[in-house]
């Protein structure tokens, strides 16, 4: 089976990629009762002898023995890293996957990309390099980042550049959390903009996420858990944003924990297909396969269902159908978007657990009148059932949409955007950096708008009637 | 004379399983309704066919098993081993670490060529066990990238290394919607190349048998197994063993043989469609019986009126008037819902076999007008039951079964294709543009071919 490396870039891409670590460890040792180094675990984790020099040695076979995460942790400050190092994860990383600075990006994407890039360019490349060669097939690269900083932002798509020169043949995910309208950072619109061009150009999917609907999650969750109606106790351990049994014992204190949860289940989900058996798997490559039709109109929307499973089990069928409805409500959405009033290019529908082709296909027989799909495009579904359920669920969905509805989400980037820069606000903080040049805002503002005229074609299309295309004449 | 079959892809290895275990637990099964001598000669036939003699007795599928993902090959290895009536053999599967991720472009022009060397050796040793090949056997569904891709890639490889034996590829159509995005683009390359190096394709439409699932089986939640136990059931049907000939006891020796000598007499004409009866849930089937009469009069309107199961048959399709010449028989006075066949062959299995009348699928009006009835109708029988059914029926069909779900797979495919969606996927990996075009053009035709008959 193939394998997958994780990228954590910047304070919220490492924050983000320890949720993910700390659930899949979780998830591994609930289906892996018997303690044996096996496929599944293969994908995110080696297996290593640490009793001898250096790097260890990749034991193939038997018995786990020391677990190390497939991962390169990146930042150009220190907190975070050694905050994680000094953590109940510290044992599944090591020295050798580190690259941290102590000065920060200072919010600034043009020093994230151009004087930490080229500073840091060599020792990233080795560093991917040896983690790509404990892989005996590498499959996929997963950035996670954000946009509004510097260094998620600028150091994470230089990366991404990276990745693209020196592993061609490897796929390129990137989890991206795009900032609130009230974010704190007053260059973010700057720093997303910048980022979006090098996404646009050089990823093959983009999973954009806003910090405002996990936030309402959180808080929609929250209300569930303190209501306590009678019969509506819900399990603790099924929260997507819980963390019991994991590392974190005592209640959670910081908000953004819960929400990064979220996120890191997302990518659970995402990967569980590749990793554990099915009656219909879905490979990573499978999905841009499937939801990229065309190369530049790669960022899917996504939404995870159930975030809480009630106490009570039994689930009717009622129910079951239920977390199929919510998967495409604009409620259950990673970005603030409504995929039901826009239009559908093609969307993936990942189920686990004890879900059967039937359940599937009656789901999508009932929801697809009230979807809108580009008229080449009328059926394009694809699904995937995974036997494997999420630890505390008896199973659970994740829909990605290739949907015209992240076309406001990227406008409102560029409104903020042409604010700040009509009045060339901070700009110079941006061209005293080495290699920067005014001509970056513009060009990357212009990728952004010719992005967006993109679905705005799209959307044009969405009331016309669908017409059969002409087909070839046999003359015989 | 051996059938070595070769199970692609996910679908292609876990259908190939069911069907393996179908043919042991009929052979196991105690209500064959006839003779022990008669079981025994039926079971070294089927053998003869499908199965190795292990010195311990346990009968070793002649299968390969192909993947370019480990996951489904370990399971079904497995699941094989453990089922203690049959095994797989031991050095008879290849598999690599990535799968073809739907492209039929990857399968075909990437995993094709590069493990080209690998699995024709693997055939190639496989085929060298026995004394008499009689051809080959993959099943591979046409939705994803490793069935369909190097599915083609494979069946024109074999093709050229064994041009004297015959290659039938099973194939699984896909749903009209919900499984994989690109597999209208992936059926039309891969129908398009199959044509061109197969004898025969045989088709199991997904639709059809989840509604068989459904309506006939009375299954409630059907699960993929319950999908594949039917299309193993159906396969079952055509591919134990028969009588030779017409009041012979021996069984057939050369079962591809036949079927393609029965069933294509024209190299455009290729694909097959396949009808059961009857199907329904073992609880029923305790308690009901059936006459031949019955059962064939359903079959019969269940292929002039393209009825895909027996429910919801349509009675009021009449054949044209036969008597008129065949001149005048062209398409324009034909009732649109008649089905035209080129050729049929009808597998009947079970007690009082010798009795089933089979005249009503003998009338030249069932027929193109260029093939005689004599030459266009072949009967296959047995006294051995199948699969617990007392009596029961198949149908092979060459016939317009398939022009509807052929017409809108072209469709869907062309419409996708006049934006260009999906194209940058396939020239990534080698297939251009005027490919696509080459293959809608081959489809085309055969649609045309069919459609005139």
């Amino acid at each position: 089976m193939a394998q997958s490396v994780i990228v954590q870039v910047g304070q919220c891409g490492n924050q983000v990629g320890c949720c993910f670590w700390d659930l899949a460890l979780r998830e591994h040792a609930a289906v892996n009762r018997k303690g044996i180094y096996d496929d599944s675990l293969k994908n995110f984790f080696r297996n290593v002898d640490t009793r001898g020099a250096g790097d260890g040695i990749d034991i193939s076979k038997g018995k786990i023995c020391s677990l190390k995460a497939r991962a390169v942790l990146i930042d150009m400050e220190e907190g975070v890293v050694n905050e994680i190092l000094q953590g109940p994860l510290k044992d599944i990383f090591d020295s050798k996957q580190l690259i941290t600075s102590v000065s920060g990006s200072g919010n600034n994407w043009a020093v994230g990309y151009k004087f930490f890039g080229s500073l840091y360019r060599d020792q990233i490349v080795e560093r991917l390099r040896q983690t790509a060669e404990h892989c005996d097939c590498l499959q996929c690269f997963f950035i996670i980042h954000s946009m509004g900083g510097g260094t998620g932002s600028g150091l994470g798509t230089f990366i991404l550049n990276v990745l693209e020169d020196e592993f061609p043949e490897v796929y390129r995910f990137v989890t991206s959390v795009f900032p609130s309208g009230e974010d704190d950072v007053i260059t973010s619109p700057y720093n997303s903009v910048l980022a979006m061009k090098e996404l646009n150009e050089h990823a093959d999917c983009v999973l954009p996420i806003e910090n405002e609907s996990l936030f309402d999650i959180v808080s929609k969750i929250n209300q569930m858990v303190t209501s306590g109606k009678p019969g509506q106790t819900v399990k603790p351990e099924s929260l997507v944003t819980s963390n019991e049994g994991g590392i974190k014992k005592k209640p959670q204190k910081k908000p953004f924990d819960t929400m990064n949860n979220i996120v890191g289940n997302l990518l659970l989900n995402l990967t569980s297909s590749a990793r554990f058996e099915g009656s219909l798997n879905m490979d990573l490559n499978e999905i841009t396969m499937n939801l990229v039709p065309f190369p530049q109109l790669h960022y899917l929307v996504s939404s995870l269902t159930p975030l809480y499973t009630l106490a009570d089990v039994n689930i009717p069928p009622r129910r079951l159908d239920q977390m199929f409805s919510d998967a495409f409500s604009k409620n259950h959405q990673l970005i603030q978007a409504d995929p039901k009033h826009s239009l559908y290019l093609a969307c993936a529908l990942l189920v686990r657990g004890n879900v059967q082709i039937s359940d599937l296909r009656r789901n999508i027989e009932r929801l697809k009148s009230s979807l809108h799909f580009v008229s080449w495009n009328q059926e394009g579904w694809k699904t995937s059932l995974c036997s494997v359920p999420p630890v505390g669920h008896s199973h659970s969905l994740l829909a990605l949409a290739n949907n015209t509805c992240v076309k406001p989400t990227f406008m409102e980037l560029k409104r903020r955007f042409t604010k700040l820069y009509k009045k060339r606000a901070h700009l110079h903080h941006y061209l005293q950096v080495d290699g920067m040049e005014e001509s970056c805002f513009t060009e990357a503002v212009s990728s952004l708008s010719s992005l967006i005229e993109r679905y705005d074609e799209l959307d044009a299309t969405k009331d016309l009637p669908i017409e059969d295309q002409r087909r070839l004449n046999i003359v015989i | 004379m051996s059938i070595v079959t070769i199970q692609l892809g996910q679908c292609g290895n876990q259908i190939g399983y069911e069907v393996f275990d179908t043919l042991c637990r009929d052979l196991n099964s105690t209500q064959g309704f006839c003779s022990k001598k008669e079981n025994e000669l039926y079971e070294t036939s089927c053998k003869e066919h499908f199965f190795n003699e292990e010195k311990n007795g346990v009968p070793v599928a002649r299968a390969l098993l192909i993947d370019m993902e480990p996951k489904v090959i370990s399971q079904t290895l497995l699941k094989a081993a453990h089922s203690g009536r049959w095994k797989y053999g031991q050095h008879s599967h290849f598999c690599q670490k990535q799968g073809s991720g739907n492209n039929w472009a990857y399968g075909y022009s990437v995993h094709g060529p590069k493990h080209k060397e690998s699995i024709m050796n693997l055939i190639q040793k496989e085929v060298e066990k026995y004394d008499s090949l009689s051809g080959f056997s993959t099943i591979m569904s046409m939705a994803g990238g490793t069935g369909s891709g190097l599915g083609a890639f494979l069946t024109q490889n074999l093709r050229d290394t064994y041009p004297n034996s015959f290659i039938i590829n099973q194939i699984i159509w896909p749903y009209g919607t919900g499984e994989v995005i690109v597999q209208n683009y992936n059926s039309v390359l891969t129908l398009s190349h199959l044509y061109r190096s197969s004898d025969a394709l045989l088709v199991h439409e997904n639709d059809v048998v989840y509604k068989i699932c459904a309506k006939l089986m009375n299954i409630k939640q059907i699960s993929f197994r319950d999908i594949n136990q039917v299309i193993a059931h159906q396969l079952g049907s055509i591919f134990q063993p028969t009588y030779s000939s017409e009041g012979s006891f021996q069984y057939r020796r050369n079962l591809l043989g036949d079927l393609m000598t029965s069933l294509v007499p024209h190299p455009e004409f290729k694909m097959l469609g396949l009808r059961n009866i009857p199907q329904m849930s073992e609880n029923l089937l305790a308690y009901t019986t059936f006459a031949w009469a019955g059962l064939l009069k359903h079959l019969r309107q269940m292929l002039i009126s393209h009825a895909k199961m027996e429910e919801g048959i349509n009675w009021q399709v009449k054949p044209p008037l036969s008597g008129v010449p065949a001149l005048e028989k062209g398409p324009s006075n034909k009732d649109p819902h008649f089905n035209t066949s080129v050729a049929n062959l009808v597998i009947l299995r079970g007690k009082d076999v010798h009795h089933a009348d089979l005249g009503g699928f003998k009338d030249p009006a069932l027929y193109t007008s260029w093939l005689q009835p004599s030459d266009a109708f072949n009967e296959w029988r047995t006294q051995r039951a199948f699969n617990k059914y007392e009596k029961s029926a198949a149908l092979v069909s060459n016939s317009q079964f398939l022009l509807k779900p052929l017409d809108t797979i072209i469709g869907k495919a062309w419409n996708m294709f006049a934006s260009k969606a999906y194209v940058h996927q396939y020239t990534k990996f080698g297939i251009e543009e005027e490919d696509f075009l080459d293959s809608f053009t081959v489809l085309e035709q055969v649609l045309a071919n069919y459609c005139n008959l």
